[in-house]
Formats: structure tokens, C-alpha cells, sequence
């Protein structure tokens, strides 16, 4: 099985075209069982290889603890073979569970949630077609499988987000997500000309091999290589400046945004650099733009959250600030964690989706947090669901995501970068108040969809709990929020509970270690710090809790009185820095001028005026001409006689000079 | 199937055709269905009979030759066959051509007889072309293209079709005189030594003087970069698709581009190295401006058809860049380029011409929410786009990162320019397609449109299959232009050495440190 893990991509694949091409004759039930079936028969494969996997204990045929399938080759020319590829380790391994198991709860979810939606099968057909490739990016053998993968992951998102074409929005929001991930694959696709030419291979174990023989850091080329090829996990995992495109990926129906714009394909960037992390790890300078990027990143977007009220825009945000945090992990070399939080956000964030899913579904399709409130007692089940969604991203202790925040937090505050020794420190600060922000954006949330009053109008909407098929999903993801934790506990709760961490050793063999001293200043660190990050991070999710509480329920009049001195600011962020208005002034709008310039002055005025002029101009002098042809033999006889006698004299002057 | 190595294919490919004119000449007055299963009929049979050329043992050098004498007098000969370099082209025009016919059968309401006469008489000149190896033989073919084309769009075009086609003969005319002055130059000075010759394979064996391959060079370039076209030489082409038939622009994009692509590579590379190697880092530099300025011009368009035309611009200008790269995975990208963006250029004109043939109109703005009316022109037109786009799986992708794994080799700067065209191609094709099949479907004639019929699949189907063939498994194909690609870059090993040298820095850094460990 782990030689051939690509059976994991058939399935779904052979359900897109299935779907594709007899999903209208289907009954919508059976479409709607072939599409989750095909996932559960890809999450059976992922999980029997895994299961090999571990009982191999580490034994492969490749190094690095990886089982390399080829399918057929791709390209052979000489120097370079390309083969469409495959690889089962650790790292695949564990991203290819992930995305086939969130892939069918939320396939359940959607098979309730699109239930009335006349484009259902469409919906699943692409769908299936975005498990596919997203399998094929996490499992790839090379960079050019995984750049099919990206780019097949990219097309699914673009027509899921415009799935609903007869609205104005949703297309031209797909359309944005396209090209601003197409000019993060424009580096990703530099990144693998350049690795091409310089390592003559781009299969990840040959290229790791080849680097590891590296001994004095990188040359200039290999950082340049690092930061093209972030560039696409900037696009693709929506890190600023290259954000923009996410928020408005919300226009898709929100189980999309659950799975491809929350749990699965936006982290395709994170993994990105946990893959290639051989390469990053030896570029000091790589590291830390990524780390910085990261951080910034998650701040941005937190600050951007805390004031937005549509219900999926927060999210939003918050997806792109949580994105950041793992980056800001990878860029400290500790791979493992932003593996680690990407997992346990998988679930949590999945959920937070689906829930809002189904406030949406609830309240007729509004998404305006404004016009919700109390819905806690109208949907008990789902506000639970939400609370532990909103406890578990806070970094509420014992559930998930404390503890990969916690690491994330703690690998910072230990982190000496060689380049610039202050810059650990730098990044904690950064963390440590993107994690404040975070709970108080996740219950400000709460507060205003679930326990503040309600707020609207009683006689046209009824908000009724979730189906159980939308509502099981929901449970089982609440439960890894709560659970997913505990595979990577950090050092310090490991002893304290008994339980190992599971997670980094497993992963070890996938990830480069020994050349950033982060992973080892960890565990070297003392217990004290440990604790003291560990119980900082506490207070700072109940400090963001309580302050949302505070705000919204205690002194519900505060936060108009607040939004009016601070009014400057206020609009700042709730207009997203401006980022979109800046854009469309900077680079959309006189793009589009450029292009009618283009199109107008130069290709017609300048380019084609000059080629009608010579033609004009010949014409002209052809016309000029045309009386020299008379028709008459002696005027003919008359030129016939200058003409010989000119030759006569030319010739004669030649001859005697 | 030993008979087939020794029958006369080519000549049968190109003769097919032909006699097909002849019989379509003499069918009688009204029988128009006749007419035009008769046109498919040879048109297809001279696909089928071109098949087995793919069957050839090497592709290094040319197989399937036939030599007879023609104009002995003037040393000119009937003399052709294929290498790894032709025999695709070859193939296409043979895969085009019966699919541009069957798409007329609906469009095309008059004077029938002359049109499908004409588009007969151009795959045979297609296929003459694409296999001559003789240069009086290659421009007397090069020049019989041309002349169906003229009547095609003066004829059966549409709007300013006089302007349209008077203008694409001009600009092809200057080209092609000088490609002949330079013909007759290489002639006269292979006389000069002894050997008068118009033979492909004895000038390829012989250089010229550095001084004299330049001028000669840029005769012969001039002609093929109007052909392909390449930047500033490309305002006749936006005209000719636009006002052209479907099957005009089918043939125009898909086959005649391709004559300025396969020129450079058959003619200008092998003849004239030193001068090929001289005029590349400018040649380079226009194919990376007609790859952004194309896909730039291309975004202001309004009119779907010189959308579709302009951005072929853009993807020869790829073809340009990998050609001149002189590099040999350059040269192999820009082949497999040359192939796909016939295939997908091809497809998009076969759509527009579906929904020109329902609506009689071109422009954007009359389009919108055809998704919903027409589901299966919306998907073949979401997977042709998608490969015109270079979404890697599809046919488009391939050649594109050939061509730029060539190109970062010879001139890293022009690749990463070129590089940003992959961005701007999603611009303008994107923008395109949800003009047309996104949003309301506000007009209530679009309301009424019918999805694609069973004929109209059956011109789209098979390209499909090919994008998908080409960009899933490329290996056998790009595998069977290597040998000949090596010999066209005839300086090859001198080129290759060269570029060798200019790898980046790194690389040697990483090659030591490998060195050092062992």
C-alpha cells in the first residue's frame, strides 16, 4: 500500500467524473452517497497505509522514512527524469488522514446543507475533484506533482467560490482568488526552475539528499529558491500582502469554505514549507522573512477580525491570522509545531465553519452578526458545538489548540535566530497578543450570534437546529477539537499527564532538525519557562474571553461609546487596512487603463497606424506614378530612349573613370 | 505493416487532399451534403494516411523520404520527409483540418463548392510545408497557403473581411519575397562554391560566412516572425481571426502560426547558427514583449474572437523564447507549445464560432449566464480555457515549463519576465469567460440558446482528449522530438556548452559541495 499510495487520489477522482458526466441522471441521494463514499474509500486507504506505515516502524526503501510510488514517468530529458510520483511518509501520511477524514465529515455535512440546492451534483463533483488534487499535492514525490496538485487545488477553489454563477459576487471573487494565487504559483514555478537547474532533480528525497551535503549554510541562489517557493505558500495559505483574496472566498457556500478556505487547502502552504523545510532550514535569512511574514500576518488579521460582523468574514480572518501563527512556527525551524497546529486548526476551525454553516442555514441565509443574537437557546446543540470551536482556537487550556498555541508561543520565546538574536522575543510579543486578540474576537462572536439578545424579527425568520446529518459532522469535529491536542502534548503537560508526545517523534524522519536550534533549545528548556509561557498564554485567551464578555454582555453600551472615540482607528479596521481600495488603485485600475492604452494608442494608433501608413504611402506613391502609364507606344518609345541613353552615359562615366 | 514503411506517405498525405478538390469540382450543383462528406472524407483520409509516419524507427533524421527531380535544370527538387520536428505539425494539420470542416457544415451558406475546394487546397500546402525539404519546393507550398486563406476571409469573413485579408497578404507578401531573395542567396553562393543548391539537408551540412548568414538570417526571420507572429510584426493578425471564418481562424491559429515557429526551427537554427546564436538575446527579448504586451492588449479586448487572437500573441511568443533559448529543452518546449496551442487556440475559436454561428455576434457585452442554457459548451469551454490558462494536467502547461526550464538557462531575467505571463494569461481569460457564461442571463435570446450539438461535440471532443493526452502523459511525445530538436540546434553542443557555463552561481557551489563530501 504505501508504494501505492496514489490509489488514495482514484477514488475521489473516479467520483468527479463520474458525477461529472451522470450526476443529472442520478437521484440526488445517490450522487450525494457516491461523493462521500468515494471520500471514505480514499480515508480507508490513507488510514491502512498509515497503519502500515507505523508498523514498519520506520523502515523504508527510501531515506528519510519514504515510500515512493511511481506512476508512470512524465518527462525524461537528459539530466532531469520527472516521473509522476508519489510519496508516503509521515509528513503525507498525516496530511492525507487529515484531509480525508475532515473531507467526509464535511461531505456529510454538505449532503445536508446543499440538500435543496439544484446544482448538487455539480457541487460534489467538484467537490470530489478538490479531494483529488488536494491528494495530490500532499502526497506528491516531487515539486511538479505537488504544483499539479496546487494548481488542480486552485482550480476546485475557483469554481467552488463561484459556485453560485448567477450572482454578481461570487464569480468575480473566484476570479480574484485565481490570480492572486496564480502570482504566488508565478514564484512557486520560478522556485522550481531554479532548484531544476541547480540540484538537477526535484524529488524531495534526491533534493534532500543533495542539500544535506551542504556544510557551510546555503548560497544567495538557495535562499532566493526558498523565498519564490514561499511565495506560493503566501498565495495559497493567504499571507500578506497576498491575503486578499480569502476574506472574499467567503462567497462560496460555507461547507466550501469549511473544508478548502479554512481546513485543508489553504495550509497547503504551511506544508509547503514543512516539505521543503531541508531546503529553508538552510537559509537563516528565508527562515526569519518567513517567521516575520508570518507574524505580521497573524496580527494583521486578528486586528482586522475583532470589529467585522459578518459571521464567515471573522472567521475569515481569523483563518488567515492562525495561518500566520504557523508560519511564524515553520520560520523557527519547528516544523513539527506548525504541522501540529495545522492539524488540531483542521478540526476547530472546520467546525467553527460549520457551525456558522448552520446559524446561516438557520437564519434564512443572513450573515450580518448584527441581526442574530440568542440563538443559543433556539440551537443548543450548535452553540456547544461553537463553544468548543471558539474555546479550542482561543487556546482555552486542555483543549487543542492551547496546546499547539502554546508551542507555537514557546518555540518563539526560545528561538535564538543567528541573524538577529532579539527577533524570538520579538515574534512572542507579536504571538502572545495575536492569541489575546483571538479570544476576544472568537467571543465577541459568541456573544453576539448565541447570548446577547436577539435581534431579529421573529415573524420572518425561525431559527431551528441542524439536521443531524449536518449536526453528527459537528459533534465528531467538536470532539477532535477537544482531543487533537493530545498527540503533541508539550513537554511539560507530556510528564504531567503521563502521555508522550506522539507527534514529533513520528514526524521526525519527514523534517529537517539539527539545523535551527529551536527544537533542542526546547527540550532543554527549563520547566520554568515552560510553565510560565504555558500559563501566560492561559491568561491571555480568559483575558480575551473576559473582555469580550465585559464589552458585550456586562456593558453592552460600551463598545458604541468605544467605536466613537476611537473613531479613526475603528474605521481602519473595519475596512480591512484598505488593502482592497489600495489595490485597486495601485495595481487594478490603472492596469486597466494600461491595457486599453495598450490596446487603443499603441497597437492601433502607434504600431498599426505606422503599418497602414507604409502601405498608404506605397499606395500614394503607386497613384503617383500611374500617369507615366499612358497607354501610348511613343511616349513608352520616349522613355525607352532617356532610359538607354542614361545607361549609355553611366556606363561610359564608370568605364572611364 | 511493412508496406508502409515503403509507401509514399507524404506524398499521398499531401495528394489526398487534392484529389478530393478534383472530385468536389465535379460533383454537381445543390448536392451540398455530398459536398461536404466529401471534403471530411479526404480531409481525414489524409490524417489516417499520415498516421504511420509516427511509426518512423528515429526521429533524428528524416524518414519517409522522397527525392525525384522536379525543375532539374534549376537543381530543385521534389524532395521531402519528416523528422521528430515536422511530423507532429504534420499530424495536427491532419487533426485540424477534417475538424475545421466539420465545423463549416452549419456556418457556411454559400459558394460551398470554393470552400471546401480551398480548405482542401490548404491542408495539402499545410502538409507540403510542414514535410518539404527542398526551399523552391518549401516557398512554392509556403505561398499556396496563403492564397486560400486570402479568399477565405475575403470571401467568407465577416465586417471589414476585404481590409481584413488584403492586409494579412501584404504583411506575408514582404515576408515571404525576402525569405525567396534569401532563397536565391543561398543558392547563389552554394553556386559560388561549386554546388548550386536548394537541398535543406546539403545547406544544413555546409555553413555560410558569419556576415552572410546574418542578412540571409534576417530575411528568413522577418518572413517567420510575421507568420508567427511576433511583436511588432503581429497587427495583421487580430484583423484576419476576427473577420475569418471559424475554420479560417481554426486553421489560421492553430496551423499557419505554426509555420513561423517550425521556419525558425527547420530553416534558421540549422542554416544560420552563428547568426541564430547572435540574434537570440534580441529575439529573446521580443518573444518576452509579445508575451506581456499580448496577454496586456488582451485584456482590453471586447470582441471575443480578437481575444482569442491576440492572446495567441502571447503563447507564441513562448514558442519564440523557447525556440531562441538554444537550448535543448527550450527547443523541445517550444515544439510541444507549438502543438498545444494549436489544439487549445483551435478549441476556443471552434467555441466562439458556436456561439457567433447562434448569436451573429462577437461582442462580450452580448453574452452573459450562458452557463446556465448551454452546460455542455460550458464545461469543454472551462476545460479548453483551462489549458490555454497552462493549468498544469492539461496540455498548456507542458510547454510553457519546458520552454521557461530552457529559458532560465539562457537568460534567467527574460524567463522570470516571462514567467509573469502565466499571471496575466489567468487575467484575460477569466475575465473573459465570466463575461460570457457568469452572472444573469439578462438578454432573453441567450435564454433560448441550444447546448452544443452531437457534430459540434464531435469537432470538440477530440481535442479535448489531446489536452488531456498531452499534459497528463507528455513523455512519449516530448520523448520523440528530442533526437531532432538536438540536430536543429545544429550548434548544439557549442550553445549548450555555453549556457553550461552561465548556470547560476549556486549551482556550482551545491555541484562542489557534492564533489567534496564524496
Amino acid at each position: 500500500m504505501l508504494g501505492h499510495i496514489y490509489l488514495a487520489i482514484i477514488p475521489p477522482l473516479a467520483g468527479t467524473i463520474l458525477l461529472g458526466f451522470f450526476g443529472k441522471m442520478m437521484p440526488r441521494k445517490a450522487a450525494g452517497i457516491l461523493a462521500c463514499g468515494a471520500i471514505l474509500l480514499s480515508f480507508a486507504v490513507a488510514l491502512a497505509a498509515f497503519i502500515e506505515y507505523v508498523r514498519a516502524g520506520g523502515v523504508s526503501p527510501e531515506p528519510y522514512g519514504a515510500h515512493v510510488g511511481v506512476l508512470a514517468p512524465w518527462l525524461a530529458i537528459p539530466g532531469f527524469e520527472l516521473n509522476l510520483s508519489f510519496q508516503a511518509d509521515a509528513l503525507s501520511l498525516l496530511m492525507a488522514l487529515t484531509v480525508t477524514f475532515v473531507s467526509f465529515l464535511i461531505f456529510v455535512y454538505s449532503s445536508g446543507y446543499m440538500a435543496h440546492d439544484e446544482g448538487y451534483p455539480r457541487y460534489f463533483a467538484y467537490l470530489n475533484l478538490f479531494v483529488a488534487m488536494m491528494l495530490t499535492l500532499v502526497l506528491a514525490g516531487n515539486l511538479v506533482v505537488m504544483f499539479i496538485g496546487w494548481e488542480g487545488v486552485g482550480l476546485c477553489s475557483y469554481l467552488l467560490i463561484g459556485f453560485w454563477y448567477r450572482k454578481k459576487a461570487p464569480p468575480i471573487a473566484g476570479i480574484k482568488a485565481f490570480i492572486v494565487n496564480r502570482i504566488g504559483d508565478f514564484g512557486f514555478l520560478i522556485g522550481i526552475l531554479i532548484l531544476f537547474w541547480l540540484l538537477g532533480s526535484v524529488d524531495f528525497t534526491t533534493m534532500r539528499m543533495r542539500l544535506s551535503m551542504l556544510e557551510h549554510g546555503a548560497p544567495l541562489i538557495l535562499t532566493m529558491a526558498g523565498l519564490f517557493l514561499f511565495m506560493g505558500a503566501m498565495g495559497k495559505s493567504a499571507q500578506f500582502p497576498l491575503h486578499v483574496w480569502l476574506p472574499d472566498a467567503m462567497e462560496g457556500p460555507t461547507p466550501v469554505s469549511a473544508l478548502i478556505h479554512a481546513a485543508t487547502m489553504v495550509t497547503a502552504g504551511v506544508f509547503l514549507v514543512a516539505r521543503m523545510g531541508f531546503l529553508f532550514s538552510l537559509s537563516q535569512p528565508a527562515l526569519l522573512a518567513i517567521a516575520c511574514i508570518g507574524a505580521f500576518t497573524a496580527l494583521f488579521a486578528a486586528s482586522i477580525a475583532i470589529v467585522q460582523y459578518d459571521i464567515k468574514r471573522v472567521l475569515a480572518y481569523s483563518t488567515v491570522s492562525q495561518l500566520g501563527l504557523m508560519f511564524l512556527a515553520a520560520g523557527l525551524g519547528a516544523y513539527w509545531i506548525a504541522v501540529f497546529h495545522l492539524f488540531t486548526h483542521a478540526f476547530f476551525k472546520a467546525l467553527l465553519f460549520l457551525g456558522s454553516g448552520s446559524v446561516i442555514h438557520a437564519m434564512g441565509g443572513e450573515q450580518d452578526m448584527r441581526k442574530m443574537g440568542g440563538l443559543a437557546k433556539r440551537m443548543p446543540q450548535t452553540y456547544w458545538q461553537f463553544l468548543i470551536g471558539a474555546m479550542a482556537i482561543s487556546g482555552i487550556p486542555l483543549l487543542a489548540g492551547f496546546y499547539s498555541k502554546d508551542e507555537i508561543l514557546f518555540a518563539a520565546f526560545s528561538a535564538r535566530n543567528a541573524l538577529f538574536p532579539q527577533a524570538g522575543m520579538a515574534l512572542f510579543v507579536v504571538g502572545a497578543f495575536t492569541a489575546l486578540l483571538t479570544a476576544f474576537y472568537m467571543f465577541r462572536q459568541v456573544q453576539l450570534v448565541f447570548l446577547t439578545p436577539a435581534r431579529w424579527d421573529a415573524a420572518k425568520v425561525h431559527p431551528h437546529e441542524a439536521p443531524p446529518s449536518m449536526a453528527i459532522p459537528c459533534w465528531v469535529l467538536a470532539a477532535g477539537s477537544i482531543f487533537a491536542g493530545y498527540i503533541g502534548l508539550p513537554a511539560m503537560f507530556a510528564s504531567l499527564l503521563h502521555i508522550p508526545n506522539a507527534l514529533e517523534p513520528f514526524l521526525a524522519p519527514a523534517l529537517p532538525g539539527g539545523h535551527s536550534s529551536v527544537p533542542h533549545a526546547l527540550h532543554a528548556a527549563s520547566l520554568a519557562s515552560e510553565a510560565m509561557v504555558a500559563s501566560l498564554s492561559a491568561l491571555l485567551a480568559l483575558a480575551g474571553l473576559g473582555l469580550a464578555f465585559y464589552l458585550y454582555r456586562a456593558r453592552s453600551g460600551l463598545t458604541e461609546k468605544l467605536r466613537q472615540s476611537f473613531a479613526a482607528p475603528y474605521r481602519l479596521l473595519f475596512n480591512k487596512y484598505y488593502i482592497d481600495e489600495l489595490n485597486n488603485a495601485a495595481i487594478v485600475s490603472p492596469g486597466k487603463a494600461l491595457c486599453s492604452r495598450l490596446s487603443q494608442s499603441v497597437d492601433l494608433g502607434i504600431i498599426d497606424g505606422a503599418v497602414n501608413f507604409i502601405a498608404l504611402a506605397i499606395g500614394a506613391l503607386g497613384y503617383a506614378l500611374r500617369p507615366l502609364q499612358t497607354g501610348f507606344i511613343r511616349n513608352y518609345a520616349w522613355y525607352f530612349s532617356v532610359g538607354a541613353v542614361l545607361l549609355i552615359i553611366l556606363l561610359w562615366l564608370r568605364a572611364g573613370g | 505493416m511493412g508496406f508502409l514503411a515503403n509507401a509514399p506517405l507524404i506524398s499521398i498525405a499531401i495528394a489526398l487532399p487534392i484529389f478530393g478538390v478534383i472530385l468536389a469540382a465535379l460533383v454537381p450543383k445543390g448536392r451540398v451534403a455530398t459536398l461536404r462528406w466529401l471534403a471530411f472524407g479526404f480531409s481525414a483520409a489524409s490524417f489516417i494516411i499520415s498516421l504511420p509516419l509516427l511509426a518512423s524507427p528515429d526521429f533524428a533524421g528524416f524518414s519517409h523520404v522522397e527525392h525525384y527531380p522536379w525543375m532539374p535544370q534549376l537543381k530543385a527538387y521534389y524532395l521531402v520527409g519528416v523528422d521528430g520536428l515536422s511530423v507532429w505539425l504534420v499530424l495536427l494539420t491532419g487533426l485540424l483540418t477534417p475538424l475545421a470542416v466539420l465545423s463549416s457544415f452549419s456556418a457556411i451558406r454559400n459558394r460551398e463548392k470554393e470552400y471546401y475546394i480551398l480548405l482542401l487546397i490548404m491542408q495539402s500546402a499545410l502538409v507540403g510545408t510542414f514535410c518539404a525539404l527542398d526551399l523552391v519546393l518549401f516557398f512554392l507550398f509556403w505561398e499556396m497557403v496563403l492564397i486560400p486563406m486570402y479568399l477565405l476571409i475575403g470571401i467568407w469573413g465577416s465586417g471589414r473581411r476585404v481590409y481584413a485579408a488584403t492586409k494579412f497578404v501584404l504583411y506575408t507578401v514582404v515576408g515571404s519575397f525576402l525569405m525567396l531573395l534569401a532563397i536565391i542567396g543561398l543558392y547563389v553562393y552554394s553556386g559560388a562554391n561549386g554546388h548550386p543548391s536548394f537541398d535543406f539537408t546539403y545547406l544544413r551540412a555546409h555553413l555560410l560566412p558569419p556576415e552572410l548568414q546574418t542578412w540571409l538570417f534576417l530575411a528568413f526571420a522577418l518572413a517567420f516572425a510575421i507568420k508567427m507572429p511576433l511583436f511588432p510584426f503581429h497587427t495583421w493578425l487580430a484583423d484576419a481571426h476576427t473577420e475569418a471564418p471559424t475554420a479560417g481562424s481554426v486553421l489560421l491559429a492553430g496551423l499557419l502560426l505554426k509555420m513561423g515557429g517550425y521556419g525558425f526551427l527547420r530553416f534558421c537554427l540549422p542554416i544560420f547558427p552563428d547568426a541564430s546564436a547572435a540574434f537570440a538575446p534580441l529575439m529573446m527579448g521580443l518573444a518576452v514583449v509579445s508575451i506581456l504586451y499580448g496577454a496586456l492588449v488582451c485584456a482590453a479586448q471586447s470582441d471575443i474572437k480578437r481575444l482569442i487572437a491576440l492572446s495567441s500573441v502571447s503563447h507564441m511568443g513562448f514558442v519564440m523564447l523557447g525556440l531562441l533559448s538554444l537550448d535543448l529543452i527550450g527547443i523541445q518546449g517550444a515544439i510541444v507549445q507549438m502543438v498545444s496551442h494549436g489544439i487549445a487556440t483551435g478549441a476556443l475559436f471552434l467555441l466562439a464560432g458556436v456561439i457567433y454561428e447562434r448569436r451573429h455576434t462577437r461582442e462580450l457585452a452580448q453574452f452573459g449566464g450562458l452557463a446556465e442554457a448551454m452546460p455542455r459548451y460550458y464545461n469543454i469551454f472551462l476545460i479548453t480555457m483551462f489549458a490555454s490558462i497552462g493549468l498544469p494536467a492539461l496540455s498548456g502547461f507542458v510547454g510553457e515549463f519546458l520552454i521557461l526550464l530552457g529559458a532560465i538557462n539562457a537568460d534567467w531575467m527574460l524567463a522570470g519576465l516571462a514567467a509573469l505571463g502565466i499571471v496575466l494569461t489567468a487575467v484575460y481569460m477569466l475575465a473573459m469567460f465570466r463575461r460570457v457564461f457568469h452572472g444573469d442571463c439578462a438578454l432573453p435570446e441567450n435564454r433560448a440558446l441550444k447546448d452544443l450539438s452531437a457534430r459540434e461535440m464531435a469537432c470538440l471532443i477530440p481535442l479535448v482528449v489531446m489536452m488531456f493526452a498531452i499534459g497528463l502523459f507528455p513523455k512519449p511525445y516530448v520523448d520523440s522530438i528530442r533526437p531532432a530538436a538536438e540536430r536543429a540546434a545544429r550548434t548544439a553542443t557549442r550553445i549548450l556548452q555555453a549556457s553550461d557555463a552561465a548556470r547560476p552561481a549556486g549551482a556550482e557551489t551545491v555541484a562542489s559541495a557534492q564533489e567534496a563530501k564524496r
